[in-house]
């Protein structure tokens, strides 16, 4: 049967076998650095279209519906637009860290991307400590935010920029913790391990209780951290214009947009794999046959369809809720979400020891 | 007690959040009616006076009832309207004034319709149109009377 699995071995042994080990590393390396690219362009153009039709239908739209049949080719043509647009740099402007702030933005989406598990035993790298270097990896990102409000010279961006740092300074603590809520009960930060312990049930529905408070804290906490509305203060179009990126244009605009949209599938991807078992099939228990016939399902497609749902709920929010002011986004997390993730943390550990979960 | 408060307002906060999804999610899921118009297939339906363009009435015979007394061309507030007036002769040999050219400035109109009430033959009256867009701004200098076009008998 043809799998990811199995073409990734292939090819890997018939490199082994052709090449010298260096070559064939090299070749590896391209090959991946390619996919990835390519995965990033191909996730920019499908969830930027699906974030304007779920608009669309959330308020009684048809959405985009001239480019191709019903629309689908908008995101090409968008693009397309934007590669050959002028990308301006102000005068005023810090001119090294202003062209820099978008590739660091990217770059930080891209280190993300190296630990997560797409498919059964189909991983780029398989560390020990793949969700620790998940978060810590994803808040190099605010790094390139805020230099790119500070390199514009613009108050606007700054202002944004700077609402950005202390949201996700504030918001990383309770995603912390509630990415900190499943380890306790796998024991692992590997997340071949994590995805390996949840073969008799997702941790949504075996930890229960705790792991159910920390899922939501989680979505909350990350559509945050990727300054999507309702948390979108580092943008907030109808105070700043549009936040850290005002100055920017063409495809250094284009960057921080596919950044954005890349952030949304990782921290995405990463909520599907801790609480709803990554690429592990709908298991439940003992059920044999039940198991089995779930198994039929690729891997792959359990991952993506884990992963699209949540990013339609985070889409959800973003269509439903209006935007909080910057005390009251405060207010969420330091009153709120913090002491409500610490409880939550104190009660799965007590869980964990007592041995009260499935 | 503070802490039966603070649950409180957590439960009443995911609760009302809960029901603005709920909302949109009926939205999303019933996707029957879309309250937008599909404008290139659909027209819009316009009310009867809604102001496009200034047009001038013709009938079948090809003639229109401006006798150019030039009363719209005063009334304009922004010199959109300019008159070309000609003597025409008529069969007893007398010179009759009449309109050569009406040229109508797109570009100038505000659409203020007081041509149209200082008209005192009703020769004139707004249009539905409303795709006005041209490419060149030249395009929009328009003459309303048709060529070969005459004064309709009995109107003076």
């Amino acid at each position: 049967m043809i799998s990811f699995e199995y073409i990734a071995n292939s090819f890997d042994s018939w490199l082994l076998a052709t090449c010298p080990l260096w070559l064939a590393l090299t070749i590896e390396f391209v090959v991946v650095g390619t996919l990835c690219i390519g995965l990033f362009a191909v996730l920019g153009l499908v969830l930027i279209m699906m974030e304007r039709k779920v608009s669309a239908y959330m308020q009684v739209r048809l959405g985009p519906n001239r480019v191709g049949p019903k629309g689908m080719f908008q995101t090409v043509a968008d693009t397309l637009k934007l590669l050959v647009k002028e990308g301006l740099t102000p005068a005023g402007s810090d001119k090294f860290l202003f062209n820099l702030a978008p590739f660091v933005v990217m770059i930080a989406a891209m280190l993300a991307l190296a630990p997560l598990g797409f498919a059964k035993n189909f991983q780029i790298w398989d560390i020990n400590i793949g969700v620790l270097y998940i978060t810590a990896v994803s808040s190099i990102g605010v790094i390139g935010i805020l230099m790119a409000g500070w390199a514009s010279n613009n108050k606007y961006s700054l202002m944004g920029a700077m609402r950005s740092g202390a949201q996700i300074v504030s918001y990383e603590l309770s995603a912390g913790l509630a990415i900190l809520t499943v380890i306790v009960f796998t024991g692992d930060l590997s997340i071949s391990k994590i995805v390996e312990s949840q073969a008799d049930g997702w941790w949504i529905f075996k930890g229960h209780i705790p792991v159910l408070i920390a899922f939501v804290i989680f979505i909350i906490a990350v559509t945050a951290e990727t300054n999507r509305a309702p948390f979108d203060l580092a943008e907030a179009e109808s105070e700043l214009t549009a936040g850290f990126h005002t100055e920017y244009s063409g495809m250094k605009f284009a960057l921080f947009f596919l950044a954005e949209y890349v952030n949304i599938f990782i921290v995405c991807a990463l909520g599907a794999t801790l609480f709803l078992g990554g690429w592990m099939p709908l298991h439940i228990g003992n059920w044999e046959g039940f198991n089995r016939i779930m198994d039929y399902i690729p891997s792959s497609l359990w991952f993506i369809g884990k992963t699209f749902f949540l990013i339609f709920v985070i889409m959800w929010f973003r269509w439903t809720f209006p935007r909080l002011r910057i005390d009251q986004l405060l207010n969420l997390e330091w009153k709120y979400l913090l002491p409500i993730s610490m409880f939550n943390l104190l009660l799965a550990t007590f869980i964990a020891i007592q041995g009260w979960y499935f | 007690m503070f802490i039966v408060k603070y649950i409180k307002e957590v439960y009443g906060g995911v609760k009302s959040l809960l029901t603005g999804m709920r909302r949109t999610g009926y939205y999303f899921t019933h996707h029957k009616e879309i309250i937008t118009q599909q404008y290139p297939e659909e027209l819009p339906v316009l009310a009867e006076r809604f102001r496009g363009e200034v047009v001038m009435l013709h009938d079948e015979n090809n003639e229109h009832a401006c006798t150019g007394c030039t009363a719209c061309e005063i009334a304009c507030p922004n010199a959109t309207i300019k008159i070309v007036t000609k003597f025409d002769i008529t069969p007893e040999g007398k010179k009759k004034k009449a309109i050569d050219k009406f040229v109508y400035h797109l570009e100038l109109c505000t659409m203020c319709n007081l041509c149209i009430v200082a008209c005192p033959t009703d020769a004139i009256k707004m249009a539905q149109t409303f795709e006005h867009s041209v490419y060149d701004r030249s395009l929009l200098t328009k003459v309303l009377n048709k060529p070969e076009s005459k004064i309709r008998e009995g109107v003076e």
